[in-house]
């Protein structure tokens, strides 16, 4: 017997599905509140080839939702993390893992290697990205996202006449419009429910399963238990969406959603130099402690008092715990000194890797 | 027949209305119902969100006939 009896029995789904499932791949962008029940259901149900990609590190307050991981995995980065959970469960399953952020830089390598691509990213710079890049190597694409007490999935680029992220919502908005789970909090079943649909469309587009959310979507409220399904239908392409990877790798996603400029540890590093301002905008107490020379501390709380400091440098740096606050600081700073080149650092304290 | 229609607002537009659902006199066109909401929630107006009339996605101006549901659709983002 294998550990796939019960859906090589299942009526529709056989040794067809099953046989297809094993020759395809996926990759989970995001090893997060979506991206951890997801990869449950793919490892289990057989899928042959997984990829994770996730640059970001296992924190406390991610263990109510992110149910691969544990106590003892904090620090650790989510996509490796993630893996060895899965490599002492099954034998058969290709995994390859990305230790980093999706960026236009690396989207078109590591998209065109998967069948089918499920984003469980946490921002909308990085779910356009990853719809743009979908849509010019023609991936299907399964899409899920939360807000507070209420979920949405679909499916896009499934053969003919099929929407994409940007038929549903053609306007990207600014991150200050919509604040994520760090600011909002969340259940961890919600996450859970629509991790679980996601994965869901996943093997139904693979195996020929069912009828998948193609040109719908579906919504979920956790409060009521309700869903809503909207059919959505396919519009003329886009002006705002690149026609080729030469485009979308010009393309500063960040800045169009959120009006900021980000940049990783790495980059940052390489452009520290005496006339630039690196600032830490955590209020005092946040750990861990950051001990630089030259580092300047303007808590976010402080920042409309003390940002005369800034005044002579030309660029500035800023980073807080997790790259939200320094990020709204950017946009507040944006307004009083249009003209310097200003940076929030990606992932702020919780990306810093100890070196 | 009834003149209402009803509307149901989700995520961050629900919060901003107050209510996930709302019942409202049909002002005959989803343009004019945009301004009706813009100037009873001026908060709307600087949000992203999509339109569905009877769960079909809007892409243009069209007439809501008599006892319509809209839906009231922003992005989420979160994962």
């Amino acid at each position: 017997m294998s550990r796939f009896e019960r859906q090589e029995i299942l009526p529709g789904f056989g040794m067809q599905g099953q046989k297809k499932l094993r020759a395809s791949s996926v990759l989970v962008v995001g090893a997060g509140g979506l991206g951890c029940p997801a990869l449950l259901y793919l490892a289990a149900a057989g899928v042959g080839k997984i990829g994770i990609v996730d640059g970001d590190q296992v924190s406390l307050s991610n263990l109510n939702r992110q149910v691969l991981f544990g106590e003892k995995d904090l620090g650790k980065n989510k996509a490796y993390t993630a893996m060895a959970h899965f490599k002492e469960k099954y034998h058969d399953i290709e995994w390859e893992v990305y230790p980093e952020f999706l960026t236009v830089e690396n989207a078109e390598e590591i998209i065109s290697e998967y069948d089918l691509i499920l984003d469980g990213s946490d921002n909308f710079p990085t779910r356009y990205l990853v719809n743009d890049a979908c849509v010019l190597l023609q991936k299907p694409l399964v899409f899920g996202a939360i807000y507070q007490h209420e979920g949405q999935v679909s499916v896009f680029n499934v053969g003919e006449d099929s929407c994409n992220y940007r038929d549903l919502f053609p306007g990207m908005p600014a991150a200050s419009e919509i604040p994520n789970c760090a600011e909002t909090g969340v259940l961890g079943v919600l996450p859970g429910v629509i991790g679980n649909l996601m994965a869901l469309e996943a093997i139904k587009v693979l195996a020929d399963f069912g009828s998948s959310l193609k040109n719908k979507v579906l919504l979920f409220n956790s409060l009521t238990s309700a869903f809503y399904e909207v059919e959505i239908s396919p519009q003329p392409i886009s002006s705002q969406a690149p026609q080729s990877f030469e485009e979308l790798k010009k393309m500063d996603y960040e800045l169009a959603c959120e009006g900021v400029r980000q940049l990783s540890w790495e980059e940052a590093m390489g452009k520290m130099n005496p006339g630039i301002a690196f600032v830490d905008v955590r209020e005092e107490g946040e750990v861990p402690e950051l001990n630089c020379t030259g580092l300047l501390k303007i808590p976010f709380s402080n920042l409309e008092r003390e940002k005369t400091q800034l005044t002579h440098s030309e660029e500035i740096l800023l980073f807080c715990q997790s790259g939200i606050r320094s990020q709204k600081a950017a946009q507040l700073l944006i307004q009083d000194f249009p003209d310097k080149r200003i940076y929030s650092i990606r992932g702020g304290m919780n990306a810093f890797k100890k070196t | 027949m009834s003149q209402t229609i009803t509307i149901k607002a989700f995520g961050m537009v629900a919060e901003k209305i107050g209510s996930a659902e709302l019942t409202l006199e049909n002002p005959g066109t989803l343009l004019a119902l945009k301004n009706q909401l813009a100037t009873r929630f001026p908060e709307l107006k600087e949000m992203k969100f999509g339109f569905a009339l009877n769960k079909k996605m809007l892409t243009s101006d069209s007439v809501i006939p008599v006892g319509a549901e809209i839906a009231l659709l922003p992005p989420f983002s979160g994962g």
